[in-house]
């Protein structure tokens, strides 16, 4: 009987060697394992074996039986190798059923990159009408009639006394009415000014800040404003507080960033300065304080305020400001 | 303001490079936003020596001469002065040079002879007046050095922008003050002295010739005036006209370019009248009254407002005061006795007069922002002392000096502890008195923390302790100050619910490929009309613009639609025929005159195009009104706001979409907005032709309809059963109210869980006028799993409602 197992060994691992595809193999595997199988045939023969021979053929038959099935196994993934080699597929290259997805505006996108990074220091978000009455916009910032302060801003009138807001700096005034110190808000928007060229529209957008509590100094201004440029840019841009002049701040400063297209160097958005200026900031003037009725002699703070058109354009190596207002969708998809 | 470093150096001794000085000014406060080297069109001038002179074949006046210009090869140059000889030295253009006027300097042939470059004289060099003859350098300097270097010519233009709380500084002494203020020591200005030599003070007194009288002293608190007889009007002296050239004024003659010069030196303006031309001798300084027009020295008649204040002599005005001076009292060539106005005004008022008559001067900039009021004297005897000097004249003995409102000096009571919070510094009170003298503020400590500051009177700027605090900080510098961090509690509030829920609303449109748009706000002023708006439509009350930069936006909009459209035009002017876009912003209704308008915030958007393209997979197809309305019930499901209903526009509310195309979206009694598509005539209007369907949705109203909270529901534990109805109805009963009939039924049926359209036919082999409506019904037991005899008779039910209710009748099988 021995003979016999070691007749099957052999006379099949050598049809499993030679079987070339799968059909073959799977008759391979019926012949001698199926149910009417030559090494079935041979286990359910054993009872009829001498009794000491038994155990080492049932054994030797078990043993086999798996040595076959991996045989199989191993011949039926080489057959399939086989047979993938030369197997086309689909035509991945054919497009796909494209859906594309729409695009946020990049001011969208920008003005929300900068409020995440307020949002995340603590501020709130608090706005403020776009059409607004010269007292907020300008009075209670301290810039009276016939200012030539006003002559920074050209505005669009609808009455004597009614303004497209020049800048977001009315939510100042509008918050503290409301609110008693401390105050941390940013208030992004709308704004308006009478110009128009490659570098300015009569509307664009600006964020305003501003945080009033005891204490607050000129220091504290310069390091929230660090945090925000190092985290809108990156922390390897350098910054520089520049003296400058608002009427609702005293102190105020022009923050330089080093220019992030050259980085310092000096190159054409520069203007060969190597500085870019992106934001207007300063310690909030007292007289502003003494309008919505905060105790100077309390309370200290500091406001600022960005142009997102002026850090999309930087971000996005965009040079003509009129492209975020004609709504181009091949521009707009950019995005 | 363009000033030059040759020109402070006149007040201050300063050995700084020019790029630190600009640096400094810059950090200082005082932007300098370009800075030029004067001599730079000197480049490719050397110095020559002339070889040998030889007469010009064909010209008697021209020479041909041999000069080393320093390099190996001399050079051929035709030349025309008198003074030309061998041996001298002069300076020469060579070729590619570019001297004053644009004259380029190019080698070629002069009358037949080859000229390789150019001799020149003082004028042609802007050194001198001299154009006599070509420079005759007497010095022993080496042919071929650069000119420039040989004659130690260099200064800078500074081109400053300064801020309008300066005035000060718009003035060459100003500016020294600041530079005096970087070096260390400080460095006090050296200002300039008046000579008032013996002879030429004349005997007759001032008051003998001249009155001035002030009607409105609280538009003029002070006017000092002078008087010079037998003036010579004439050009100014080289070094006069290159002060003024060089800070961009041009020379008119002595008398104006004195006025001018001392302007620029001091900061204040001066007038200069013919005093033969004031009549009975009298300056009266008033407003206009009665008064109606003035014809200022440029020629341009201007109407005057009774409240300008004019400066008028016996009989009329001669000058908008501190403006523009009269045509009728100004310096001619024949002017022998000159008045000069040293003054001081309201800001407010010449700021009202400039903007009015919109003329802008070097005089109104700088009352408009504020001149020293005690500075009026000063400059007035530095003019008076130049032009006894340049103008050969004799000095009226003594000067008017008006004074009605008295300067009170400013003195500011300062806290350095509170300076200190206020900066983030650690300041003591010597450091800051060390910091506010270098810019002459007189400081006197009384203790540790307090300080009285003397203001000086030129700096009208500074009022209260926060101004100094600025002055400290800026002249300390504001990188030297620490970067702090302010310590606040780690409270937090909720994010304002629009500002979620704008983010949301611009997360799901964006998922729809709809791109974002910002319009402008405004929009042409005939956006109504071509709304096809009615006359009486509230979307009339526009608020216009007083100011506005064109026609095209003269009006705030009081819909999104018009700025939607304008882009839809735009995009297909660029080919970009498919267009999907949404805008988030607001629209504007005129409320009360003079009150602020509504302000409405729209939730807006546009499709046009294809659906889709041709493709391997598509074939081209437009978009319809149900695209649009896809994905309003998409963008609504995605809010979970109940009850929405959809209703036909049958009134005349949106007059801009096709009639019967166009649907109200509301919930319960709240109007969210409406959807359609754009009627073929506002299309037209716009300059369209492709159909274009437009949503216009309320923010506030979606806002409102938010639910409070979301709660999960459980998911179902058996499997559901569905069953299909096909009806053959009449083609004028909708669909919505088969639907309405069906979920009125199914609201008493809990096994219905969803019944849906999912085939609308019509045409053949349906009758005219019919059409058949296959609904599904997904029944479903929360306890078990269905079987057929479960919902057996409940669909018969439905399906009897359905054929009685609509008169239907079921398709015949084929």
């Amino acid at each position: 009987m021995q003979n016999t197992i070691v007749g099957i060994e052999i006379e099949a691992l050598e049809s499993i060697e030679q079987a070339c595809d799968s059909v073959a193999l799977e008759q391979i595997s019926i012949r001698y394992l199926g149910r009417k199988g030559a090494l079935t045939g041979f286990l359910r023969n054993i009872s009829s074996l001498p009794e000491d021979e038994r155990p080492d053929a049932g054994q030797n038959a078990n043993i086999l039986k798996v040595r076959l099935e991996k045989a199989i196994q191993a011949k039926q993934v080489e057959i399939e190798a086989e047979v993938d080699k030369d197997f086309q597929g689909i035509d991945i290259t054919l497009p796909g059923r494209f859906t594309r997805r729409g695009s946020l505006h990049p001011i969208t996108q920008v003005a929300g990159e900068i409020s995440d990074i307020f949002l995340r220091l603590g501020f709130d978000i608090a706005e403020s009408p776009e059409v607004e009455t010269d007292y907020y916009n300008f009075e209670a910032l301290n810039i009276p009639k016939y200012h030539p302060a006003r002559d920074m801003q050209d505005t669009f009138y609808v009455s004597e006394n009614i303004v497209l807001r020049t800048h977001t700096s009315p939510s100042q005034p509008r918050v503290m009415e409301k609110t008693k110190p401390p105050v941390r808000i940013i208030s992004p928007g709308k704004v308006f000014r009478c110009d128009s060229d490659i570098t300015h529209t009569p509307m664009f957008h600006q964020v305003e800040g501003l945080m009033v509590d005891k204490n607050i100094s000129f220091g504290d201004l310069k390091g929230i404003l660090t945090t925000f440029v190092h985290q809108f840019f990156d922390t390897q841009t350098a910054l520089r507080f520049r003296p400058s002049f608002f009427p609702f701040t005293e102190p105020s400063a022009e923050v330089d960033i080093c220019c992030v297209m050259c980085r310092g160097a000096g190159c054409r958005i520069c203007s060969k300065t190597g500085w870019l200026e992106v934001l207007g900031s300063g310690m909030v003037h007292p007289a502003v304080f003494e309008n919505v009725g905060y105790d100077t002699t309390q309370y200290t703070g500091f406001a600022f305020g960005m142009g997102v058109e002026r850090l999309a354009m930087l971000k996005y190596g965009i040079d003509d400001i009129r492209k975020f207002f004609e709504n181009d969708i091949r521009f707009l998809r950019q995005f | 303001m363009k000033v030059s470093l040759n020109w402070i150096k006149a007040y201050i001794s300063v050995d700084l490079k020019p790029s630190v000085i600009s640096e400094k000014l810059t950090m200082a406060g005082l932007e300098v936003e370009a800075v030029e080297e004067k001599y730079d069109y000197l480049d490719h001038v050397v110095v020559a020596k002339v070889l040998e002179v030889k007469p010009h074949p064909n010209s008697g006046k021209l020479s041909v001469c041999r000069v080393d210009v320093g390099s190996d090869q001399e050079l051929q140059i035709v030349c025309g002065a008198p003074n030309v000889r061998k041996g001298m030295l002069s300076p020469c253009a060579l070729e590619g040079a570019m001297l004053p006027g644009e004259l380029k300097i190019k080698a070629g042939k002069l009358r037949g002879e080859i000229s390789q470059g150019m001799l020149c004289s003082a004028a042609e060099l802007q050194l001198d007046s001299d154009a006599s003859g070509i420079m005759d350098l007497e010095e022993d300097y080496k042919p071929g050095t650069p000119l420039n270097e040989a004659m130690k010519l260099s200064d800078t233009v500074f081109e400053v922008s300064l801020t309008p709380n300066r005035p000060d500084c718009l003035s060459v002494i100003g500016i020294a003050r600041e530079i005096g203020a970087f070096a260390e020591p400080h460095q006090k200005l050296n200002l300039p002295l008046f000579s008032f030599p013996e002879d030429k003070i004349g005997k007759e007194s001032i008051h003998a010739h001249a009155r001035v009288e002030i009607l409105d002293p609280d538009l003029c608190p002070r006017y000092s005036a002078g008087l010079l007889f037998d003036v010579k009007i004439k050009p100014s002296p080289f070094w006069l006209k290159e002060r003024l050239e060089t800070v961009g004024l041009s020379s008119i003659n002595n008398v104006v370019d004195i006025t001018n010069f001392v302007m620029m030196e001091t900061g204040q303006p001066l007038h200069a009248f013919d005093f033969d031309n004031v009549a009975k001798g009298k300056i009266i300084v008033r407003r206009a009254g009665a008064d109606t027009e003035f014809k200022t020295l440029d020629s341009k008649t201007h109407t005057l407002q009774p409240d300008m204040l004019m400066i008028c002599d016996g009989e009329r005005p001669v000058a908008l005061a501190g403006v523009m001076g009269g045509e009728n009292s100004e310096i001619t060539d024949s002017t022998t006795r000159v008045l000069i106005e040293s003054a001081c005004f309201n800001p407010i008022s010449i700021r009202k007069t400039a903007k009015i008559t919109g003329i802008a001067t070097d005089a109104s900039h700088r009352f408009e922002r504020g001149v020293d009021p005690d500075g009026t004297m000063n400059a007035l005897k530095r003019a008076v002392s130049l032009m006894a000097e340049l103008c050969d004249a004799t000095i009226a003995e003594g000067y008017i000096d008006a004074n009605p409102e008295k300067y009170v000096p400013t003195e500011i009571e300062l806290n350095a502890q509170a300076l200190n919070i206020r900066l983030g510094t650690d300041f003591d009170a010597d450091s800051i008195k060390w910091i506010l003298e270098s810019v002459e503020f007189n400081v006197e400590i009384i203790n540790n923390t307090k300080l009285i500051v003397g203001v000086p009177s030129f700096r009208v700027d500074v009022t209260r302790p926060e101004d100094l605090s600025e002055e400290v900080a800026r002249l300390w510098g504001y990188d030297n100050i620490r970067t702090s961090y302010p310590l606040v509690p780690a409270e937090g509030r909720r994010l304002s619910p629009k500002v979620s829920l704008r983010k949301k609303i611009r997360q799901i449109l964006t998922g729809f490929s709809l791109s974002e748009a910002i319009n402008y706000n405004f929009i042409h002023e005939n956006s109504c009309d071509r709304l096809n708006l009615a006359e009486d439509d509230k979307k009339r009350n526009v608020e216009t613009i007083l100011n506005p930069i064109s026609d095209q936006m003269s009006v705030l909009r009081s819909s999104m639609i018009p700025g939607l459209l304008e882009t839809m035009k735009k995009n297909i002017s660029q080919q970009t025929s498919g267009v999907r876009i949404f805008e988030i912003g607001k629209t504007f209704h005129a409320t009360r005159k003079g009150a602020l308008p509504e302000e409405n915030e729209m939730v807006s958007g546009l499709l046009t195009g294809n659906r889709s393209e041709q493709t391997w997979y598509s074939k081209k197809a437009e978009i319809d009104f149900y695209d649009l309305k896809g994905v309003i019930e998409g963008f609504f499901e995605a809010f979970l706001i109940p009850g929405l209903v959809f209703e036909r526009i049958e009134d005349q509310s949106s007059p801009y979409y096709q009639k019967g195309y166009a649907a109200f979206v509301r919930s319960g009694d709240v109007l969210i907005g409406s959807f359609g598509k754009i009627d073929s005539r506002v299309l037209k209007n716009f300059g369209l032709k492709q159909d274009a369907f437009v949503f216009d949705f309320d923010f506030n109203a979606i806002q409102v309809l938010l639910p409070d909270s979301v709660t999960a529901r459980l998911l179902p534990k058996f499997p559901s059963i569905s069953r299909d109805i096909s009806i053959i109805v009449n083609r004028a009963i909708t669909v919505g109210a088969v639907l309405k009939q069906m979920e009125i039924f199914s609201g008493n049926e809990p096994l219905i869980e969803k019944i849906f359209l999912f085939d609308a036919f019509e045409g053949a082999p349906l009758s005219e006028g019919k059409k058949s409506l296959s609904f599904r019904i997904i029944y479903r037991s929360e306890k078990k799993t269905l079987k057929e005899k479960n919902i057996q008779k409940i669909h018969e039910t439905i399906s009897r409602m359905l054929l009685n209710e609509f008169d239907a009748y079921l398709p015949e099988l084929l």
